[in-house]
């Protein structure tokens, strides 16, 4: 059995999952913190 | 440890460790990933499918100790009303969710070419998907009232009680006849070779490390949406 699928799909599921979660906890601070500075003025 | 516990202090804190966190874990998780991929040797029983071990076993270690974490979080909120341990129970959840899921999914990729299958409801399986759950519950119970300290209340319960799932997952292995491994790594030593034993260690701290920053980061937001609606209170109350 080739297991080249399954390896991909694995590494894929991982990285867009961790990759995903990393980019929009990101945005989100980015964007509650500006928040917070864009009010002070 | 308390010193710490100021959201200030925190936020200075955070700011100086967070390059680093994120800089250091997408390096090490990068090495340690191309390193398992394209350097280390296929198993002698398992073939390459050995190679999804590199993503699988970090993303266990992590969404258990990280479960561990939010469960002393929550024990802080209790007995000390710390305000950054309920920050910390509400921004590790959904992280600690997230690994759960890539172990259960990886495993389950994992198990087709090894064991034949997708998935059996064997002990080590069905805990992890126990403790998936429970992540579920405590994100579930923290946004269910209202009334937001009564939720977090329930969530950090939760999670306290949920720590007995803990060694069911160590363990299971061991108490049941699974399909699953028993552990490879123990204090007393490693039954891995050395050329799958060090990329296993590095994508483990890079992705420890990843799992820090989003952490952090998470922490800073709900901070942040914290000062936002204690301000906007302030203005309608001098308004009114």
């Amino acid at each position: 059995m080739d297991h080249t699928p399954f390896i991909a799909a694995a590494y894929a599921f991982t990285i867009l999952g961790t990759g995903g979660l990393l980019a929009v906890s990101w945005i989100r601070m980015r964007r509650a913190e500006r928040a917070i500075d864009e009010g002070r003025h | 440890m308390h010193a710490y516990a100021n959201p200030l202090r925190f936020l200075k804190l955070s700011e100086a460790l967070l390059p680093w966190l994120l800089g250091l874990g997408l390096l090490l998780t990068g090495i340690g990933l191309g390193i398992g991929l394209f350097a280390s040797p296929a198993d002698y029983l398992q073939g390459n499918s050995v190679r999804i071990m590199y993503v699988h076993v970090p993303a266990a270690w992590l969404a258990s100790s990280g479960y561990l974490g939010m469960a002393l979080a929550a024990l802080a909120a209790r007995v000390w009303k710390h305000p950054l341990a309920e920050l910390a129970v509400r921004a590790i959840a959904p992280v600690g969710a997230m690994f759960a899921a890539i172990c259960l999914v990886t495993g389950s990729i994992w198990g087709r070419p090894t064991w034949g299958t997708w998935w059996v409801w064997d002990g080590r399986l069905t805990s992890m998907l126990v403790l998936f759950l429970l992540y579920l519950g405590v994100i579930a119970l923290a946004r269910a009232y209202e009334d937001e300290a009564r939720g977090l209340k329930a969530a950090g319960l939760l999670a306290i009680v949920g720590t007995v799932n803990l060694p069911i997952i160590k363990f299971s292995v061991e108490w049941w006849n699974t399909l699953h491994q028993k552990a490879s790594i123990r204090l007393s030593g490693s039954s891995i070779h050395a050329d799958m034993l060090q990329p296993l260690l590095i994508s483990a701290l890079g992705f420890t490390l990843l799992f820090a920053a989003i952490v952090v980061m998470r922490m800073r937001t709900l901070i942040a949406e914290q000062r936002r609606t204690a301000r906007l209170r302030r203005r309608v109350a001098v308004a009114a």
